[in-house]
C-alpha cells in the first residue's frame, strides 16, 4: 500500500523559467517527510511534480526522473490520471466540492470516475475514510448536508478523507494547516501520525515546529535570489536538520537567522 | 431648530456640538447633521417650486408639462440638498447626498420607460386577451375575431429548434475555450464570437434564407430556416455567457478532482458543469429571451402565414413578432380589430419571456450549489 519515492536530477520548468533545479531525493515508505524553506523556493512546485499535478498549469514541464517503487512517473506512455490515483493530494485551502454532500465528497473519487459501488460498500468506505480523517463523530449525523457548510478545519479533514477514500499509496500535503486554527492543526497533525502507518506522506509546511513535530525526515529548499531556481539544500533526519545541520543556510533558516 | 438655523450656528465641516437630539442630551456624534426628514422636506419644496414655475408657463400654452415639472423638480432637489448639506454637514456628506440623488434619479429615469411600456402593452393588450385569441388562427378571418395560436405555436417551435441547435454548440464552444483552448485558435474563436454578437439580425435572416435557397431554390420559406437564423444570433450569446460562468469555477475544484485521479473530461462533466450550471441556465434563458422577439430574420427566413403549421420542415411559419408586424402593417376593416390583436400578441410575447425567465430562475435555484449547515 505504501510506496517508496526516488527522484533523480529533477528540473522543473514553467515555460522557459527554471523553477526547481537538480533535485535528488529518496523518500522511504511509511514515513513522513517535511519540505521546509522560504516562500517561492519551489517546495510546492516540487511536491506537485510528484503526482504530475504540476503539468495542469499551462507551459509547465519537467526533466529528470521520479520513480515510485521503480516506475518512472514521467516515462513515455504513462497516464497522469493513473499516477494521480496512486498519489493523492491535499491542498493548502480546503476545497470540498460545493455541489456535493459530505458523503458524496468522500465518495467523489469513486463517483467521479463512474465506478459502480453497492450502497453497503459505499457506506463502509464513507465511514472508514471519515474515521481515518478523525471526522466521523462530528459529521455522522449530517452526511447529507453540503460539505461547504463545515468549518475550515472540518473541511480540510473532509478533503483528507476524500483523498484516502481512493486508497492511494502516497499522500502529498501542500501546507494543509496554513489556513487552520491551532486546534484543527493539532487534529490534522495527530491524523498524519496515524496515517503514517499506511501511507508515505510528504508535507510542505512553513511552520518549522510542525515539521519537527510530525516528520521523520526533513528537506530544506532554498533559493539564491529572485529569478534563480530553487534547490534542495539539505535532506536528512528531522532531528539532524533541527539540531545539527551540516549546511550553514539550513542552520540559519531553522534557527530564525535567515536573511 | 431648522436646517438654516443650524447652518448659521455651525460652520461647514466643523464638528462643534451644535445639534441637540430629541432626548435633550447633546452628542458630538449627531451634531452637524441634517435631520432625517429634512431631505424629504427639501424634495417636497423643490417639486412644489418646479410645479409652480411650470404652472406659470402653462398659462401661456394651456398645456401642463408634468414630466418637465418632475424632472426640473428633481434637478432643483439635487442642487438644493447639496447646498443645504454643504452648509450644515460639510463637503463629504454633501457629495454623498448629491451622488445619492443623481443615482436614484438615474434609476427612476431608467424605470420610467419600462413602466410605461408595461402599462401600455397590458392596457391595450387586454382588449383581445381572450379564449378565442389562444384557440384560433387567422385563417379565413377578416375583420374582427381570429387569434394567434398559429403564431404562438410557430414562435415556440422555432425558438425551441433554435435552442436545440444553439445550446450544445454554444456550450461546447465555451467548454473548449475555457478548458482546452490555448493560443491562436482560441483567440481566433473568441474574436469571431465577438464579431458574431454584433451581427445585425437581418443579416442572420438573409444568411439563413440564402442557405436554404441554395438547396430548395429561391422563394423558400421554412420554419427551420427561421430557427437557423435565430440560432446564429443565439450561439454567440450562449458562448459568452457560459464562458464567463465556466471561468468563475475555481481552479482549486478542478485540481481537487484531478488529484483524485479523475480524467479531465469527467472533471468537466461532473465537477465544472454542475458547479456553474445555475449561471449557465440563466445565460441560456437570457439568450432565448434575446431571440424570441426577433422579427426581421423570421420575416425573411420563415415568412408569414394565416394558417396553422406544426411542421418546421414544410411551408411558411408564423411567429408572434411577425404576427404583430403583419397585423399592424396590413390593417383591414375595422382597423381597431387588427391593432387589438397586435397588442394582445405583444402582451403574449412578453408573458412568454417572463415565464421562461421564471422557469430559468427556478432551475438555477434548484441546481445552485448549496451552502447550508
Amino acid at each position: 500500500m505504501s510506496k517508496r519515492i526516488e527522484v533523480k536530477d529533477l528540473n522543473v520548468y514553467y515555460s522557459k523559467f527554471l523553477a526547481v533545479e537538480g533535485v535528488n531525493i529518496e523518500i522511504e515508505p511509511r514515513s513522513v517527510t517535511a519540505f521546509i524553506g522560504p516562500s517561492g523556493c519551489g517546495k510546492s512546485t516540487f511536491l506537485r511534480t510528484l503526482n504530475r499535478m504540476h503539468e495542469v498549469i499551462p507551459g509547465a514541464r519537467v526533466e529528470g526522473e521520479v520513480l515510485i517503487d521503480g516506475d518512472d512517473l514521467y516515462g513515455p506512455g504513462v497516464d497522469p490520471v493513473l499516477v494521480r490515483r496512486q498519489v493523492g493530494m491535499v491542498f493548502q485551502r480546503p476545497n470540498p466540492f460545493p455541489t456535493m454532500s459530505i458523503r458524496d465528497n468522500v465518495l467523489a473519487g469513486v463517483k467521479l470516475n463512474n465506478r459502480r459501488m453497492s450502497k453497503s460498500e459505499a457506506d463502509t468506505l464513507v465511514e472508514q475514510s471519515l474515521q481515518g480523517a478523525n471526522l466521523w463523530n462530528e459529521v455522522k449525523d449530517r452526511l447529507d448536508r453540503p460539505g461547504s457548510g463545515l468549518s475550515g478545519g472540518q473541511q480540510q479533514r473532509l478533503c483528507i478523507a476524500r483523498a484516502i477514500a481512493v486508497s492511494p499509496d502516497v499522500l502529498l500535503m501542500d501546507e494543509p494547516c496554513s489556513a487552520l486554527d491551532p486546534i484543527s492543526t493539532l487534529a490534522i497533525e495527530d491524523l498524519i501520525e496515524e496515517l503514517k502507518q499506511d501511507y508515505t506522506i510528504v508535507i510542505v509546511t512553513h511552520n518549522m515546529q510542525q515539521a519537527s513535530r510530525v516528520s521523520d525526515k526533513t528537506a530544506f529548499f532554498n533559493i539564491a535570489g529572485t529569478g534563480k531556481p530553487g534547490k534542495l539544500i539539505e535532506y536528512s533526519d528531522t532531528t539532524t536538520i533541527f539540531s545539527n545541520p551540516t549546511v550553514q543556510a539550513t542552520e540559519d533558516y531553522v534557527s530564525g537567522r535567515f536573511g | 431648530m431648522t436646517a438654516t438655523e443650524t447652518a448659521q450656528t455651525s460652520a461647514p465641516g466643523s464638528g462643534t456640538p451644535g445639534g441637540t437630539p430629541k432626548g435633550g442630551i447633546p452628542s458630538a456624534l449627531t451634531a452637524g447633521h441634517l435631520k432625517p426628514r429634512t431631505p424629504w422636506l427639501i424634495l417636497v419644496g423643490s417639486l412644489a417650486l418646479s410645479a409652480i414655475v411650470f404652472g406659470v408657463l402653462a398659462t401661456g400654452t394651456g398645456e401642463y408639462n408634468w414630466a418637465g415639472a418632475l424632472i426640473v423638480g428633481l434637478i432643483v432637489y439635487a442642487f438644493a440638498v447639496w447646498l443645504f448639506s454643504y452648509l450644515v454637514e460639510g463637503r463629504r456628506r454633501a457629495t454623498d447626498r448629491l451622488v445619492t440623488a443623481i443615482v436614484t434619479g438615474a434609476f427612476l429615469l431608467a424605470m420610467a420607460p419600462l413602466i410605461s411600456v408595461a402599462y401600455t402593452v397590458v392596457s391595450l393588450g387586454l382588449n383581445r386577451f381572450d379564449l378565442e385569441f389562444f384557440t384560433s388562427s387567422m385563417r379565413n378571418v377578416t375583420g374582427e375575431g381570429g387569434g394567434a395560436l398559429h403564431a404562438i405555436v410557430g414562435t415556440l417551435l422555432m425558438t425551441g429548434a433554435a435552442a436545440i441547435i444553439s445550446i450544445p454548440i454554444g456550450l461546447m464552444t465555451s467548454i473548449y475555450l475555457v478548458e482546452y483552448g490555448r493560443g491562436k485558435l482560441a483567440r481566433g474563436i473568441t474574436f469571431l464570437v465577438d464579431v458574431m454578437t454584433g451581427i445585425p439580425s437581418i443579416v442572420a435572416g438573409l444568411f439563413a434564407y440564402a442557405l436554404f435557397a441554395l438547396f430548395f431554390g429561391p422563394g423558400i420559406r421554412l420554419g427551420i430556416a427561421g430557427a437557423v437564423a435565430l440560432s446564429i444570433l443565439m450561439i454567440p450569446v450562449v458562448v459568452r455567457s457560459s464562458e464567463e460562468m465556466l471561468r468563475l469555477v475555481p481552479n482549486e475544484l478542478r485540481e481537487a478532482s484531478y488529484a483524485l485521479g479523475v480524467p479531465k473530461w469527467l472533471t468537466i462533466v461532473k465537477v465544472v458543469l454542475p458547479t456553474s450550471i445555475a449561471g449557465i441556465v440563466t445565460g441560456i434563458m437570457l439568450s432565448i429571451a434575446r431571440v424570441i422577439g426577433e422579427t426581421a430574420p423570421l420575416l425573411i427566413a420563415a415568412g408569414f402565414t394565416q394558417s396553422m403549421n406544426y411542421n418546421l420542415f414544410e411551408g411558411r411559419m408564423q411567429s408572434l413578432p411577425v404576427y404583430v408586424y403583419t397585423q399592424y402593417a396590413n390593417q383591414g376593416n375595422p382597423a381597431s380589430a387588427y391593432l387589438d390583436r397586435a397588442w394582445a400578441a405583444a402582451l403574449t410575447l412578453i408573458l412568454i419571456v417572463m415565464l421562461l425567465n421564471l422557469a430559468g430562475r427556478l432551475i438555477a435555484k434548484f441546481f445552485a450549489p448549496k451552502f447550508g449547515r
